[in-house]
């Protein structure tokens, strides 16, 4: 996670395009200004970024089912629930599954899961459109090689190791 | 059993605070019921999920933009709900 980037997702593991579905991972950091703040003595995964971070999973998602033709961005939180307190350096895995293709707008049931247990969940949507401006383009291309996604047809899937 | 506008305007009076017997076929889903963009996604997202279609919202609103449809024609209720029979009819054939 580079929390200062506000890049939560550090890995997808997974990826099925026929059910829509991802699997990604997700390391807190140890260390950084935020949990001085949240909160002093008992520092804390703001639920917040929880939920930051499967809409992150889930714009992946989108993303790869459109080729990273299309930007989503977030546009409702739904139902989130947050079960457990998560603390830094914990590692996450983090899901979504789209289950809502709509014109232009998704809908997807995303969780966070730490330690075996479900951490929290949510029903996120987005809209989805054309990227506003060709460098947004670029830098998302960009992070889906740094995240092991990689183009195959009209669509990208989790590069194989080796 | 309800009919589409029946159903439709259920939809979106449980999501909006726009009572049910406001809802009349004349109404504008956006103009007259006050419902912003984000809470249409929403009765589309229903829309799509009751009826079992989809709703081709990004087509119209080309369509709208460039000229070649107007607002009324997709969201006024009575117009809105005949859209909403062709697709079911299109999707049963």
């Amino acid at each position: 996670m580079r929390l200062e980037y506000f890049q939560l997702i550090d890995q997808v593991t997974a990826l099925d395009a026929d059910a829509a579905s991802i699997v990604t991972r997700a390391v807190i950091p140890e260390h950084s200004t935020i949990f001085e703040g949240h909160f002093p003595g008992h520092p804390l995964m703001p639920g917040v970024l929880l939920i930051e971070a499967m809409a992150q999973a889930s714009g992946f998602l989108l993303l790869s089912l459109n080729g990273f033709a299309r930007m989503p961005y977030l546009a409702s939180v739904k139902q989130a629930k947050l079960r457990a307190f998560v603390t830094p350096g914990s590692e996450l895995e983090v899901t979504a599954k789209r289950i809502h293709d709509g014109s232009g707008y998704a809908v997807l049931d995303t969780a966070v899961h730490t330690g075996g247990k479900k951490a929290c969940d949510a029903q996120l949507s987005f809209r989805i459109v054309a990227y506003p401006a060709e460098i947004l383009h670029e830098h998302m291309l960009e992070k889906a090689a740094a995240v092991g996604l990689v183009k195959a047809g009209d669509i990208y899937v989790v590069k194989e190791e080796g | 059993m309800s009919s589409t506008f029946e159903t439709v305007a259920k939809i979106i009076s449980s999501m909006s605070d726009v009572p049910l017997e406001d809802i009349k076929p004349e109404s504008h889903a956006i103009n007259d019921l006050e419902i912003d963009s984000l809470d249409f996604f929403d009765v589309v997202f229903t829309i799509d999920k009751e009826f079992g279609i989809k709703v081709p919202l990004e087509t119209w609103m080309e369509e709208i933009n460039e000229g070649k449809a107007s607002a009324d024609d997709y969201f006024i209720m009575k117009n809105l709900c005949e859209h909403i029979d062709k697709l079911v009819a299109a999707k049963a054939a």
